[in-house]
């Protein structure tokens, strides 16, 4: 393992840098946004503590139908649904952008960071179309 | 120039990095956990509700069991938490004199609301 060099204004490594800690903290604001209304919506009585915390990590209507609820439009709606789709993509260009840098501390600079890049890129893009196929057949009424 | 390491992986375990050294090694721990999880259950889910899949409703039930729920609720605290610090200390580097201060103050977050909700978890799974 080496140190990483100092990376110049707006250089790759400085933008994704940046983009770790803004979009860990938009997931904050998902996470916190989802437990808050699911409180406001009832959960506190009409699901328990695992199903909360499923909703609260990603607000799909397959997370809680199984639970007590009551009102189901309040819980699956277009709203649910565009936070999804933003919890996705920042959570899975977080996770891929962590894999990345977490394998090229193993790695020497070359053409195999390019391969390996253009591969995660890939296996991203691949996720992506999965989560938006599933949040499309399930996650809408 | 090629990777060079004159230490084994066990002796480099006992480097005395302290609170911060373990801080990094779970974050990236939970950091890969977390997306290993996420990429089987998108997966899983993926299975099931297109195919149907039998490996799908397998991997749900693994996914649903109590002792994976408080692993998984585990990794994503600590890699909230911990990234919050991070986040913290990385954008007011003038903090970075209190380091081990804020782990401390991490720790002493993460294990009441870790185990207020691991407790309500395995009560209910004991029969509660």
């Amino acid at each position: 393992m080496r140190a990483r060099s100092i990376p110049k204004i707006f250089s790759f490594e400085y933008i994704m840098w940046l983009f770790m800690r803004i979009s860990g903290l938009a997931m904050y604001v998902f996470a916190l946004t989802g437990l808050t209304i699911a409180l406001i919506m009832g959960a506190r009585t009409q699901m328990d503590m695992g199903t909360l915390l499923r909703w609260t990590f990603f607000p799909i209507g397959t997370h809680v139908t199984s639970s007590d609820i009551l009102v189901l439009e309040q819980w699956i709606n277009p709203f649910w649904s565009i936070m999804q789709y933003l919890t996705i993509i920042f959570a899975t260009m977080h996770g891929t952008n962590g894999l990345r840098m977490v394998i090229e501390d193993y790695m020497d600079a070359g053409w195999g960071v390019h391969v390996l890049r253009g591969l995660l890129l890939i296996a991203w893009l691949f996720m992506l179309l999965v989560a938006f196929n599933l949040i499309q057949t399930t996650g809408a009424v | 120039m090629p990777l060079k390491r004159n230490v084994s992986f066990w002796e480099g375990l006992k480097y005395k990095g302290g609170g911060p050294m373990w801080a990094w090694i779970l974050h990236r721990l939970s950091g890969l956990g977390i997306l290993l999880f996420v990429g089987l259950h998108v997966l899983a889910a993926f299975l099931t509700a297109q195919f149907g899949s039998d490996a799908g409703i397998a991997i749900n039930v693994v996914y649903e069991s109590w002792a994976f729920q408080i692993i998984v609720y585990f990794s994503i605290l600590f890699h909230a938490i911990n990234g919050l610090r991070v986040i913290v200390l990385d954008f007011w580097p003038a903090l970075l004199e209190y380091e081990r201060e804020a782990i401390w103050a991490e720790w002493s977050v993460i294990v009441p609301i870790f185990g207020l909700a691991t407790y309500i978890i395995i009560t209910k799974a004991l029969g509660g």
